[in-house]
């Protein structure tokens, strides 16, 4: 069961203020890097390395910004990354709390099958390819929904409305063109 | 510790709100995306403009430290990255933060959208440095920037008016947008009602 807006409206923007009075602004998009280099680092120990006071990557990317990234993904018991797992975790409970999701949507979601029919495999290489755009593209803009989109404009950034301007041209036109009914 | 305790906190309510919100249901995704059905969307701007509204009266009370704020830098690179991950997030029906709740909340196609994340993640860090040199991720306005500004945040305002203020007016338009936004803007559709779950 979904929240009255006015309700659910409320409760995200109190988490949001929470986020920004007790720590900082909310954001998830950087953590798929940091368990790249988490993983990278454990198939290849070399990924990562300590210098005298931080450290740093052969990822030109995990060793911008003074080896932030990689000083985190050496470190993953961080604020950040254990956000998203503590987010998992609250997202698993409270769906299991309402009952849970039935097998079909489990599956592939109503929307899906009411465009595409019981076709879950390419529901899945959609849900694929779209996660990889969206990570890529994240990774591009420095931010992702939770960071630009509401973090960002919540702040009044530039930034937010900027990368909120393309989110929602790109989105629209697809949404409309691939999901005509349901 | 104490960090790690406010993550775990702060964390689980965000996870467990976008999930009562519809946010983490594909559904509901693409029927704010298709403008078929907005109620996620009046929520998503009720939210942005309460806790704009909450942040930037909590800093002139002097309740908020106004170093908490994190704004992120405008490049070109921005919008481009804006209009990859809308094409995914419309496809797909999740973006990073939602697709992890989803599959924490037992979709599988979820499960899928992270693994072409974390691929995709890895196809950024690979081609970082070209597009450093494109040129497409240097700062323009001012990179780190503020539409208005903020008294003592660290980031330059776009306007030279008060960045507190203006926070809460366009809080207050966010709020107001919420409230006169209709259910839909596409006329009548075929009537396929979102099941509860």
């Amino acid at each position: 069961m979904v929240l009255n807006w006015k309700l659910g409206g409320l409760l995200l923007g109190l988490v949001f203020f929470a986020a920004v009075l007790l720590v900082k602004p909310i954001g998830v998009s950087t953590q798929f890097v940091i368990l790249n280099g988490v993983v990278a680092d454990m198939v290849s120990p070399d990924f990562i390395t300590k210098t005298d006071e931080a450290y740093t990557s052969t990822n030109a990317y995990m060793a911008k910004s003074g080896g932030k990234y990689a000083g985190n993904a050496a470190n993953p018991l961080n604020y950040s990354f254990v956000f998203v797992l503590a987010m998992a975790l609250g997202a698993f409970l409270s769906a299991r709390l309402r009952g849970g999701i039935d097998a079909a949507e489990r599956a592939a979601p109503e929307i899906w099958r009411a465009n595409f029919g019981d076709t879950p495999v390419a529901r899945y290489a959609v849900a694929f390819l779209g996660g990889f755009i969206v990570l890529y593209g994240a990774r591009l803009a420095g931010g992702c929904t939770s960071g630009h989109m509401m973090s960002g404009m919540m702040q009044t950034a530039l930034s937010g409305y900027i990368f909120a301007a393309g989110a929602f041209a790109a989105a629209i036109p697809t949404a409309m063109l691939m999901y005509k009914k349901g | 510790m104490t960090s790690i305790l406010l993550a775990i906190v702060i964390g689980a309510a965000f996870g467990a709100v976008l999930d009562r919100i519809g946010a983490t249901n594909p559904n509901w995704i693409g029927g704010m995306l298709t403008l078929r059905r907005l109620h996620l969307m009046k929520t998503i701007l009720l939210a942005i403009g309460t806790g704009s509204i909450m942040m930037f009266g909590g800093q002139m009370l002097g309740l908020v430290d106004v170093g908490h704020m994190s704004v992120k830098a405008a490049y070109v690179g921005v919008f481009i990255g804006g209009l990859m991950l809308g094409a995914g997030w419309a496809a797909s029906g999740y973006c990073p933060g939602t697709g992890v709740c989803a599959a924490a909340s037992g979709r599988k196609d979820a499960l899928f959208f992270i693994a072409g994340g974390l691929l995709g993640a890895a196809a950024y860090m690979a081609t970082y440095p070209a597009w450093k040199a494109s040129g497409l991720l240097d700062d323009f306005a001012g990179g780190k920037v503020t539409l208005g500004s903020v008294p003592g945040a660290s980031y330059d305002g776009l306007m030279a008016m008060s960045g507190d203020l203006l926070g809460i007016v366009l809080g207050a338009v966010f709020v107001l947008v919420a409230f006169v936004l209709p259910d839909s803007l596409v006329g009548e559709r075929q009537s396929v009602e979102v099941p509860a779950e």
